[in-house]
């Protein structure tokens, strides 16, 4: 039981850092992002790149991916997004335009880094034993950790900073953080930059666990998706908690399960199905959006 | 004015050299051969160094003046499709085929898509060369499909019986992830293992294909306490995570599979974890490779950068198509006359030293010469790079 807790809490921090980029992006703009896990594949490139190819520290790689997945969704955002959402009043418009992105950054991560599964060497070797009860990798121990403390650095910069408060008054209600001065526009890039950014951060963290590879990004965009379902799309606390959420359901499923064949997110998914029709707007979500 | 005549001479300059360069090209009549595959997601690299062997081997044939079938010289054009592993798109794949003309198609590279096409080849007139193992593709009354390579239900006992035999295997455990294709590996691995007497003490753990931590998976099959971990048809994205779990949870057994993999994805996902991993490799070896066989290697490195040692398995479909038409070449409008060539047929293989010969092969396991004959490599991972291990031939 002990290892399916750790493994829960591991996966569940890894989860819950995707869940919140898409999160913060929808609560802005209300776009549904389907490019978020191509932007997640890209960060994870950009630091197989920066270790691998050009033999910089991990750090650097990870600080790299951050930086030019900032770029890539500030240019997503004010060359795509902005100039789709004041000319249309449709909401698909902008599903459709998040849909053409993932295939286009698909197209091009095949064309820049190729077909094949890229990983870069262990951060750290070893792996906690603590008698066969809890066994863990020390860089799995030490990824988690990282990305628990960027989800706090998060928190706090989403509640203490000034662009921070802009952005949850633009998230609350548009027209009066307007009204009170907020530049929509400069909070909008800024805030689709940071979710980008925060997917490029998870990219680079798991290339080093995972690997990563072209195919990656359509299943983490579903995964994170469903994370955002069930915590309620577009609040910071339930990305969070979706994430540890569909993490504990996975590591718990995974074990129990396993005799019965891959049944775990067949479970998963007809319990989701059960609970959003009880609770359509999430744990968090508020019932008027 | 003089910027206009300028413009106006460039422009007919522009239109002559197309003219001429198009009318070089167009000196030899084309033969198209499609290839419908996966090269995209996580199996992308099994179909992309399809589409990289076929496009550098044609290139390579073009440049050198075409391939002659009949008496008439012609030059190699690839229509790729990518079917996304998806058996719909793979159907839709075969039809653009068929109304491009095309009789000869490689791909496609997993059981599902492969199993869709079979009606629709049959129906048009096409011959293709899958690289997916289901028994009832290749056996009558399927007639059109011929295996591109060596099947698990073929190299997955002569692997065991090697481990039995020298290393001591008593036990095996098997996963695969939850698709077609590794399933129907596991289940074939599962009674191989079973008709050699070796004790199964777990088959029924499955994953999904993108999971990204196999930690949870791999905890109870390790349980079991296997002398041998069989990754069921796995891809090699998840190769690497897969035996870097497993050695991470402790695990010091044996670890093999039947799929093709890639030495550089192993190094850089599992590093030194990976040193002992068995695998089914390209078909070819150093000892084993001529001259034009590293000349293709050179050709297709300088073509896309970095080499898929798969391809020494993946340049032989075109390569027996071609052959085969050279043999017979009304062949080229009809397959029946293929299908009969089949039978009889047999070249030098230019891939071998030595007195390898092409040939189709399949009658032990298929009742019919519906296999490509390659040669079965099978490797061991250490340090960086497959050593072979042992070099079988299938009849």
């Amino acid at each position: 039981m002990e290892q399916i807790i750790v493994n829960g809490l591991y996966l569940g921090a890894q989860y819950a850092l995707i869940a919140l980029g898409l999160t913060l992006i929808f609560s802005l703009m209300n776009v549904l992002n389907f490019a978020h896990g191509q932007m997640y594949v890209l960060g994870g490139f950009v630091t197989y790149t920066a270790v691998a190819q050009f033999k910089l520290p991990f750090v650097i790689g990870l600080v790299l991916s951050a930086v030019v997945l900032a770029v890539v969704g500030g240019l997503v955002e004010k060359y795509l997004f902005r100039p789709v959402i004041k000319k249309s009043r449709r909401e698909e418009s902008t599903m459709l335009l998040a849909a053409g992105i993932a295939f286009f950054l698909d197209a091009v991560i095949l064309l820049v880094f190729g077909e094949k599964q890229r990983g870069i060497p262990k951060i750290i070797d070893g792996v906690f034993n603590w008698d066969f009860i809890i066994v863990m990798p020390y860089d799995r121990i030490v990824i988690g950790v990282i990305a628990i403390l960027i989800i706090a650095a998060f928190i706090l910069f989403m509640q203490y900073s000034r662009a921070g408060r802009a952005m949850r008054a633009l998230a609350q209600d548009k027209v009066a953080a307007t009204l009170m001065g907020v530049a929509v526009d400069r909070y909008s890039m800024l805030g689709f930059a940071l979710g980008a950014a925060l997917a490029g951060l998870v990219g680079g963290l798991l290339v080093t666990i995972t690997g990563i590879n072209l195919g990656m990004g359509g299943p983490a965009s579903i995964k994170a998706f469903m994370m955002i379902m069930i915590g309620g799309a577009g609040v910071i606390s339930g990305a969070i908690a979706g994430g540890f959420i569909l993490g504990m359901m996975e590591s718990v499923g995974l074990t129990v399960l396993s005799e019965y064949g891959d049944i775990t997110y067949l479970v998963i998914f007809a319990s989701l199905m059960v609970f959003l029709s009880l609770r359509p707007q999430g744990l968090m979500g508020k019932p008027w959006g | 004015m003089k910027k206009r005549h300028f413009l106006k001479t460039t422009l007919m300059a522009s239109l002559a050299s197309l003219a001429f360069s198009q009318a070089a090209v167009a000196a030899n009549p084309v033969l198209k051969i499609g290839f419908v595959g996966v090269t995209s997601g996580p199996a992308a690299s099994w179909g992309i160094s399809n589409q990289r062997s076929m496009e550098t081997r044609a290139a390579w044939i073009n440049e050198t003046g075409g391939v002659k079938i009949g008496g008439t010289t012609y030059n190699v054009e690839i229509v790729a499709f990518d079917d996304q592993k998806d058996p719909k798109r793979a159907i839709a794949g075969m039809e653009k085929m068929a109304q491009e003309g095309i009789h000869y198609v490689v791909g496609p590279n997993v059981d599902d898509g492969a199993a869709a096409v079979r009606p629709v080849a049959e129906q048009k007139g096409i011959m293709y060369f899958p690289y997916a193992f289901p028994k009832s593709l290749y056996t009558k009354p399927a007639s059109n499909a011929v295996l591109g390579m060596v099947a698990n239900y073929q190299s997955g006992p002569a692997i065991y019986s090697y481990m039995m035999k020298n290393k001591g295997v008593k036990s095996v455990a098997f996963v695969a992830a939850n698709e077609s294709d590794p399933l129907s590996q596991r289940d074939g691995g599962v009674a191989a293992a079973k008709a050699l007497g070796l004790k199964v003490t777990s088959s029924n753990v499955t994953y999904q294909v993108d999971t990204t931590d196999f930690t949870p998976v791999l905890l109870p099959v390790l349980k079991t306490r296997p002398d041998l971990l069989v990754l069921s048809g796995v891809s090699p994205a998840n190769a690497p995570q897969l035996i870097r779990s497993a050695r991470e949870l402790g695990y010091k057994g044996l670890i093999s599979t039947e799929t093709a993999q890639d030495a550089n994805v192993l190094k850089e996902g599992a590093g030194d974890l990976a040193n002992g991993f068995v695998s089914v490799g390209g078909a070819s070896t150093p000892q084993l490779a001529s001259d034009m066989m590293r000349e293709f290697v050179k050709r297709y490195t300088k073509m896309f950068g970095e080499y898929n040692d798969e391809s020494n398995t993946k340049v032989y479909a075109l390569e027996y198509i071609l052959e085969t038409l050279k043999a017979n070449p009304k062949g080229m409008k009809d397959v029946a006359v293929f299908q009969k060539t089949m039978d009889t047929f047999e070249a030098p293989n230019p891939y071998m030293v030595g007195d390898a010969k092409l040939k189709y092969v399949g009658m032990s396991s298929f009742g019919q010469k519906r296999q490509v004959s390659v040669p079965l490599v099978v490797n061991v991972y250490n340090g960086g790079k497959f050593e072979t291990l042992f070099v079988a031939q299938v009849d």
